[in-house]
């Protein structure tokens, strides 16, 4: 690993090629738009509305996709993002499963090895562990097993993370734990752009694709573009995006985290600091690339997430940051994660246990010395 | 391997309950009854199990008459004319040949293994070879199987070549998996073995949902003739896991082509089956879902097959999914490395007593379907064979360094991927709505 270091800093051209090459693959935005509703000539999509789109157009494109999951049919989905399919595409394309899990996962995934491409809905990823044995066992590692012969062409898609009071059991980030079995794709959509491209994205990859979305993001509206309308759009896999371009402190995110970091932002903007805001989109494969050129650009990192901080997304980061870009540090890696403890319920020590805005701002002062103390704060 | 063909005792009767007892509903394989429900569920209209029985006893002109009637005529008669038996001259060879196979290649396995060529956790077969032969050899090509960790003789009798077997049991590149698999994953999408799974239970909803695609591709897609069966094998103990009663209840829901087939050995590792269960009687199980429970027994091969015959055919009419349970016994222990001490060797002996290979050469040598030379002949053949396997196992080279890192993916760059198979975000047209979609 040192022979490695040594040689990076011994060309020192490099950087800049990196720099360019992961600048020119990834749609930049100009610095305004991370702020929503500026423009009114732009359309507005919720992210629920994303996802109804997207699972709609890409069932009408394939008829070997189909979706199966509790309450999606009849219900209209859990959290209404299979509104209107039942109607449309009837009962065996729209499957309303009993409360099985481990069943369902299953046959999820027995179909996919067959030749189908089904979508299964977890009511929340809470769930999913019941069916982990599945999604981990017979889908990410059967293409492996098998040497190729049987590719799982499965999304396992649902809601991720913390909501707004439900409890321990139903709110865990699970970014960490699927982004750590080789065989996965993990996918974490912030706006309803990642939400449709990254979502189409899946739905045609022939791997199994872990698609975790936020509950408390399904409301919100984003602007889209005419692009992002076209049924041909998706996103790559892989690639993280550059929600604003700044030079001071680099501060990565995922999911509703990048919500609050685009607001950090715009306070440490106010303050002199300039944060570039790396939205992942993608937790596995994890974009090594944009982070590390950003880091090596700004010398500052702080990593925020709301899962748990051990083995975290966060800890991943900072391992690869210190592999590759060590030298390019100007101050220790900040992390923000959630509170190492189950999540609670009553409202005021929910909103202790997840990070807030302020949190991601006193970090990103840290990393730039601005403030007093280095001992991490809550 | 001389002492796993010598010729013992004829069949015997068991003492247990043998073939069919029925399920609570009277005529058990009556091909055109419906299966009744009072379930208000299933009364549903926008329910899977569309009732398009006219479309289905079209496809199936031969009469199929009650298998209980069949086998209970058959089995009282040792020597019957020619044109009362279960199976032809041609089917008894098949059947010998493969059932020797599975013998003569679990026996050589467990050579290879005490001489280290063969590694890990390694289950044998021995014993079994009834229920796999009595049913896969029923089956076509395009129709699956899926099975547990014990799984190399129904990847035989699926049609996976010896010598690939045997090549991914040594951990060579010419193995069904090029070496990464092993002995508890076999896969083969040519012939549609779709694993090969360590966890128990853990193959079960994979095969509820292979049969779900096979219905889906007949009633979604409109692919008319697909009428693909799945068969799930798994054990005693795997009944009493949860995942196998959530999907009797799913394929019973969804009437899908599916017969799941318990090898009731009566053993889990060193667990009996009667100390794990309240209810020992596992066949009794399929009702209570809905579907009819069948128990077979499972060292007659010839009583395997009637009773597959069945059960297949009705999944393949679209009647909906079968709960066999064959009650066999491993004459091996769990594994290799099993010392194999609880069971009683009284009851290891009763069983060995009817070692089912032994029992259909009595019954073809009895009934005038083949000379003891032409069986011998099968099982030089065989051994012919098996060595072959191992010849070429051990000429095969390993894995390469680089194939370490293959096959996670079978999209690695991880990009979508458009319909002509290049990267979507590479086609400048896909912004413009004219891409293919």
């Amino acid at each position: 690993m040192w022979g490695i270091i040594r040689q990076r800093v011994a060309c020192r051209s490099i950087p800049a090629s990196i720099l360019e090459q992961s600048l020119q693959r990834i749609p930049i935005r100009p610095v305004g738009y991370a702020l929503r509703n500026y423009s009114s000539t732009a359309k507005e999509m919720t992210v629920r509305d994303a996802l109804n789109s997207a699972l709609d157009e890409e069932m009408s494109a394939d008829p070997k996709v189909f979706l199966m999951g509790e309450e999606v049919g009849e219900y209209q989905g859990a959290y209404k993002i299979s509104k209107g399919l039942l109607e449309k595409y009837g009962p065996d394309r729209v499957i309303d499963t009993p409360i099985t899990e481990a069943g369902f996962t299953g046959i999820g995934v027995g179909a996919a090895y067959y030749g189908l491409k089904p979508v299964v809905e977890f009511m929340t990823f809470n769930f999913s562990m019941q069916a982990i044995d599945h999604i981990i066992n017979s889908a990410a590692k059967s293409n492996y097993m098998s040497a190729g012969q049987i590719s799982v062409p499965i999304v396992f898609r649902g809601p991720n993370g913390a909501a707004a009071g439900v409890g321990a059991q139903h709110s865990q980030c699970y970014a960490a734990w699927f982004g750590s079995c080789p065989g996965l794709k993990v996918l974490t959509p912030y706006s309803s752009e990642d939400a449709r491209g990254l979502l189409k994205a899946a739905i045609r990859d022939p791997d199994p694709v872990v698609f975790l979305e936020n509950e408390l993001l399904y409301g919100e509206s984003f602007p889209v573009s005419a692009e992002a309308l076209d049924s041909s759009f998706s996103l790559p896999i892989g690639k993280a995006k550059i929600e604003r371009e700044g030079k001071d402190v680099t501060i990565t995110a995922f999911s509703k985290m990048v919500g609050y970091a685009l607001q950090a932002a715009e306070i440490l903007a106010n303050e002199g600091i300039s944060a570039e805001v790396i939205n992942l989109r993608s937790i596995r494969p994890l974009d090594r690339l944009t982070i590390n050129a950003s880091v090596r650009k700004t010398n500052r990192l702080v990593t925020v997430e709301e899962g748990f901080p051990q083995h975290g997304v966060g800890a991943e980061i900072c391992a690869s940051i210190l592999e590759e870009s060590f030298e390019y540090l100007d101050a220790p890696v900040e992390r923000i994660a959630g509170a190492d403890v189950p999540m609670p319920y009553a409202a005021n020590l929910e909103r202790m246990a997840v990070p807030q805005v302020e949190d991601i701002v006193r970090a990103a002062k840290r990393t730039c010395y601005r403030s007093g103390s280095m001992a991490a704060t809550a | 391997m001389a002492s796993a063909f010598s010729a013992t005792k004829i069949i015997q009767p068991l003492p247990l309950n043998t073939t069919l007892t029925r399920s609570p509903e009277n005529a058990l394989f009556h091909p055109r009854k419906t299966t009744p429900s009072s379930f208000l569920g299933t009364t549903h209209k926008l329910r899977l199990h569309e009732p398009n029985s006219a479309r289905f006893a079209k496809r199936r002109s031969a009469t199929v008459v009650a298998v209980s009637d069949v086998v209970k005529e058959k089995k009282l008669k040792s020597n019957t004319s020619l044109s009362n038996l279960l199976i032809t001259k041609e089917e008894g060879l098949e059947l010998y040949e493969d059932m020797v196979l599975g013998r003569g290649f679990e026996d050589m396995c467990a050579q290879m293994y005490y001489r280290g060529k063969m590694f890990g956790f390694v289950h044998l077969y021995n014993g079994q070879e009834a229920v796999s032969t009595g049913f896969i050899k029923l089956l076509k090509k395009e129709d699956c199987v899926v099975s547990t960790y014990r799984d190399h003789v129904h990847a035989l009798s699926k049609g996976v070549p010896a010598r690939a077997v045997m090549s991914e049991l040594f951990g060579k590149t010419t193995g069904c998996c090029r070496g990464q698999g092993g002995s508890m994953h076999m896969f083969s999408k040519e012939h549609n073995l779709l694993g090969g799974f360590a966890f128990i239970g853990e193959g079960i909803p994979v095969a509820t949902g292979a049969a779900f695609t096979s219905k889906y591709r007949r009633e979604v897609l409109k692919e008319a003739d697909c009428d693909h069966v799945t068969l799930a094998f798994f054990g005693d103990g795997t009944c009493n896991n949860g995942q196998f009663f959530e999907c009797l209840n799913m394929a019973a829901l969804w009437k899908l082509p599916i017969v799941f087939v318990v090898e009731n050995n009566l053993w889990a590792i060193g667990m009996s089956h009667l100390r794990a269960t309240s209810d020992p009687e596992i066949y009794k199980k399929g009702p209570a879902f809905g579907m009819p429970g069948v128990h077979v027994d499972g060292m007659d091969v010839l009583k395997v097959r009637e009773v597959a015959k069945e059960a297949i055919s009705r999944a393949r009419r679209g009647d909906g999914p079968t709960l066999v349970e064959c009650e066999t016994y491993r004459f091996r222990g769990h594994s290799l490395a099993d010392p194999d001490e609880l069971r009683d060797p009284a009851e290891k002996a009763h069983y060995a007593a009817r070692d089912p290979i032994t029992g259909l050469k009595n019954y073809m040598i009895e009934n005038n379907l083949a000379s003891e030379a032409e069986l011998k002949a099968i099982v030089k053949k065989i051994e012919e064979l098996v060595e072959n396997a191992v010849e070429f196992a051990d000429e095969s080279p390993a894995p390469s360094r680089s194939q370490l890192l293959e096959n996670v993916f079978a999209d690695p760059r991880g990009f979508g991927i458009g319909a002509d198979g290049r990267y979507r975000c590479e086609d400048p047209k896909f912004t413009e709505g004219t891409a293919h979609v």
